[in-house]
């Protein structure tokens, strides 16, 4: 073992990690945040409807949930304007994908919140003549969104992890900023040195905060 | 449609080094991670801890950073392993920490009471996992194990980016060839699904059958 280490490169261009990190981290807000639409969303929609709209959810929960997510960023990326004759840029598809992905994963999280809803809450506000519009808006989703935060945080931090998949597309962030280092300079241990303990004082730091928020907003039953 | 046909073979070669990777990964990570489960449950401090720090280490950061470092930095610290094993053993690394924590949970879940028994009649530690413990924890154990092999096998994808020809590189390079991204894509991402949906209904069954009404 004669590797000397040299920490001068990583510092020369701290700048494509620092500013990496900040992409991956607003990659992953943009991604939890529309995938909260897209799963609040469908999860409503799957309440009690038809079978084939409940059908076509699933479908979608399942496709996307059981196939790797580094195919689905190729497929968006490559595959879909392939055949459309249109183009987005690497970080445009990336975040669509990551919605995409995020949506399926949390249609079933807001749906096992919807289930978890005390009966008696919805039957309080039927008593005292609450629309059924108003019971959602009132009653149903302040509930739940108490009930699943926990699953959205560990959502969120799940995320932030994935959002690495995006250096094969060549989006900017973290884990390309750290390729980009080495294939440049060569100084692997150096740059893992520095990336590793830059992933996770972050997501340890999120986790610490969400969980602050997640003590603050939870629900006391009796 | 006959691109999808006439890369089927290719592709199989692919699915089939796809499935060796998830298989050698699950074994291992089962191994590992129920040793590493019992230890973070009942292990004394000086040795839970370690395994701790590992679990929370692995865990928080992603699979993709893990295989890169496993893969090019050995070579730069003269360990020279081949890249199967580097990507392989990286994966495993990571599943075996998911496991763990599958398997911590499913012990805790047992009443403190049967440790308590079992003690009482006079087991010893060992006797007390293999006829008291575990078998109950199985239960618990199973579907969310199940789930740790299906995100084996996607997260087996990845070994594509150090040169695995699985079957996420089978694709691409089928794509390479014949510029038809968009068939190929859709048909790799069906072989994935197909396996891990299988997968995931055997999971949600387990769980049915196992729910239980507790006392």
């Amino acid at each position: 073992m004669n590797y000397h280490l040299n920490f001068a490169f990583v510092w020369r261009y701290f700048g494509r990690l620092g500013w990496g990190l900040a992409l991956s981290l607003e990659l992953a807000a943009v991604g939890i945040v529309a995938g909260i639409v897209i799963g609040l969303a469908l999860a409503l929609l799957a309440q009690g409807r038809g079978r084939v709209v409940r059908g076509l959810i699933a479908a979608y929960v399942e496709f996307i949930r059981n196939v790797p997510l580094l195919l689905l960023v190729y497929l968006v990326f490559y595959g879909i304007p392939s055949a459309g004759g249109f183009a987005y840029d690497a970080t445009t598809s990336f975040v669509i994908t990551l919605a995409v992905y995020a949506g399926a994963y949390l249609v079933e999280v807001f749906r096992a919140g919807l289930d978890a809803i005390p009966r008696g809450l919805i039957d309080a506000g039927r008593a005292i003549g609450l629309t059924p519009w108003q019971r959602t808006l009132y009653v149903v989703l302040p509930t739940m969104l108490r009930i699943v935060l926990p699953s959205l945080s560990n959502a969120f931090i799940s995320l932030f992890k994935d959002t690495a998949i995006a250096s094969v597309i060549a989006v900017p962030e973290l884990t390309y900023g750290a390729n980009w280092i080495y294939t440049n300079t060569f100084r692997i241990i150096e740059v893992y040195a520095v990336v590793t303990p830059m992933y996770l004082l972050t997501g340890w730091t999120l986790l610490l905060l969400l969980r602050q928020l997640e003590r603050r907003f939870a629900l006391r039953r009796s | 449609m006959t691109i999808m046909l006439k890369a089927l073979p290719f592709l199989w070669q692919g699915l089939l080094v796809t499935l060796e990777v998830s298989g050698v990964v699950v074994v291992t990570a089962l191994l590992l991670g129920l040793l590493m489960g019992t230890a973070l449950t009942y292990a004394p401090r000086w040795l839970a801890w370690p395994v701790r720090a590992y679990s929370d280490i692995v865990r928080g950061l992603p699979l993709i950073t893990l295989i890169f470092f496993v893969y090019y930095a050995l070579p730069a610290l003269h360990v020279n392993i081949p890249g199967w094993w580097a990507a392989t053993g990286a994966l495993a690394a990571f599943e075996t920490a998911h496991v763990a924590e599958v398997a911590r949970g499913a012990l805790q879940s047992i009443h403190v009471g049967q440790t308590d028994a079992g003690r009482a009649i006079g087991l010893t530690f060992g006797q007390r996992m293999l006829y008291v413990i575990f078998p109950q924890a199985l239960r618990r154990f199973l579907p969310p194990w199940i789930n740790t092999v299906v995100d084996t096998v996607k997260g087996s994808a990845l070994v594509s980016l150090v040169g695995i020809v699985d079957l996420m590189l089978s694709v691409q390079q089928v794509i390479g060839r014949t510029f038809e991204p968009l068939p190929l894509y859709v048909l790799g991402a069906l072989m994935y699904f197909a396996i891990n949906y299988t997968l995931s209904l055997l999971s949600r069954r387990l769980e049915a059958r196992f729910a239980y009404v507790r006392e």
